[in-house]
């Protein structure tokens, strides 16, 4: 297999640019996080500001990767950061929050009503029922966003190669333009077992984070 | 609380816009778009990217119903998971890797451009589909056999029916998607409005690039918004009526 030589003859450069490619993605994936599950937890007291923040998001993730980059480059050059990895970062946060803060609301608004109610008759306060009760059982829907999240996010890097934010859009972008096809091919399967791998790793820590109580009560339930 | 808030929103939607309007005339979109030439070029890459969307999603559409069809049938039920979970795979791949893999065992041009489109928007329709069939509660479906359906009306005038919100929303996303992604098909050489875009990247012309990016959105969100409307016309009245309760 030729690919498989050109990974070999590059594997320096493979593994930099999956790096890359990886530290893009973590850095964007966890500043929306930042962002966005606070938003998603602030929304559930109000159910028509949840609809238009929402619906906001929404429209931002209709936006195609390519046209956004583009609309932002004349407006991040104002500050001299249109092409790099500031405007790739800056789209992937905002790609983020869609699923991030949707599947953060609905976890939370999802937490059985009984229960909230027997946190405030142990009288907790609303912050240590949201610390104790909310969120620990909303936990592996909130990680379910963070997971489209992050696979998507894998996608978008890859063309933010085309705005010089590095990753292994690279390989495709000059594999394209030098007409090399184990480039291309190399790039192409890196970027696709990326998302595949860092797919199946967060379907893991989803797991992983679900509290024991409630994978009892599903294991009960069927 | 609400008042405010919607006040706020109001206020906000028109500053963006005002700052909209000021930068498309500073990076000089406006003078671009005064040239009739460039007009005229731009609306033929409109038209491409619009064929390019039309033909993929027509055969998406096709394709993605009938394996969402075929695999919900008593007899092919038991490969449902599987199908699923490959469709669920594909969807992981990024759509440049799909692009570029197009590419490099078709070649460069308008059809492998197709392919990929196509392959890559046969994923959410499939998926939905398989899924909205599946969520069918048996009581309807029994309850049609009770009246002495044959099964290609139970599937016609129930399942079908039953399962359109959710195949839309499939039908939808995929629309949105090959519309971003037939952006990336200049890459491979079959034009569309990703032209103005990447060559406004490549020669640092604001102006080209958003008569490219600008286009492209809008066509993502007048599509997005269509389907919704879509949703009134084909969608059963019942079923709406069911869902507002």
């Amino acid at each position: 297999m030729n690919v498989l030589d050109f990974m070999q003859k590059n594997a320096d450069r493979c593994w930099l640019l999956t790096w890359e490619h990886i530290w893009i993605v973590a850095f964007s994936v966890f500043l929306a996080t930042l962002i966005a599950v606070p938003i998603g937890i602030a929304i559930t007291r109000n159910e028509q500001v949840a609809k238009r923040v929402i619906n906001t998001a929404n429209i931002l993730m209709t936006i195609p990767s390519i046209a956004l980059f583009g609309i932002m480059l004349p407006i991040l050059s104002l500050i001299g950061h249109g092409l790099g990895k500031v405007p790739a970062v800056i789209a992937l946060v905002l790609y983020s929050q869609l699923p991030i803060i949707r599947n953060t609301y609905i976890a939370i608004k999802n937490v059985p009503p009984e229960l909230v109610d027997a946190g405030r008759g142990l009288g907790m306060s609303n912050w240590r029922r949201l610390k104790e009760v909310e969120i620990p059982l909303a936990i592996p829907v909130i990680i379910a966003g963070l997971r489209t999240a992050a696979v998507m996010s894998i996608g978008i890097a890859a063309i933010a190669a085309y705005i010089g934010a590095g990753g292994l859009g690279v390989f495709i972008q000059q594999g394209i333009a030098r007409v090399y096809e184990e480039m291309i091919i190399a790039g192409a399967i890196l970027v696709a077992f990326l998302a595949i791998f860092v797919d199946a790793g967060m379907a893991i820590l989803e797991n992983l984070v679900t509290p024991k109580g409630v994978k009892i009560a599903r294991k009960l339930g069927q | 609380m609400n008042e405010a808030f919607g006040k706020a929103y109001r206020f906000l939607l028109i500053v963006v816009l005002i700052a909209a309007g000021v930068l498309i005339e500073r990076t000089g979109l406006v003078k671009y778009l005064s040239d009739p030439y460039e007009v005229h070029y731009t609306i033929s890459l409109i038209k491409q990217h619009l064929w390019m969307v039309a033909v993929s999603m027509t055969i998406a559409t096709v394709l993605g119903l009938s394996v969402g069809i075929i695999f919900t049938r008593p007899r092919l039920k038991k490969y449902a998971g599987v199908i699923m979970y490959i469709v669920g795979l594909g969807q992981t791949i990024p759509s440049l890797a799909v692009i570029a893999l197009a590419m490099s065992f078709l070649g460069i041009g308008f059809r492998p451009a197709i392919f990929a489109l196509l392959i890559y928007s046969i994923l959410p329709i499939a998926r939905n589909t398989l899924a909205g069939i599946t969520a069918v509660s048996p009581w309807i479906i029994d309850a049609a056999r009770g009246m002495g359906m044959s099964n290609a009306r139970v599937l016609f005038q129930v399942e079908i029916p039953n399962a359109m919100k959710v195949i839309l929303t499939g039908f939808r996303v995929s629309l949105v998607i090959n519309i971003g992604t037939a952006a990336l098909a200049f890459l491979i050489g079959a034009g569309g409005l990703g032209e103005h875009i990447f060559i406004g990247i490549d020669l640092m012309r604001p102006d080209k690039l958003l008569a490219g990016a600008i286009p492209t959105t809008l066509l993502a969100l007048i599509a997005d918004y269509l389907c919704g409307l879509l949703g009134f016309l084909i969608i059963p009245r019942g079923l709406r009526l069911q869902q507002e309760v």
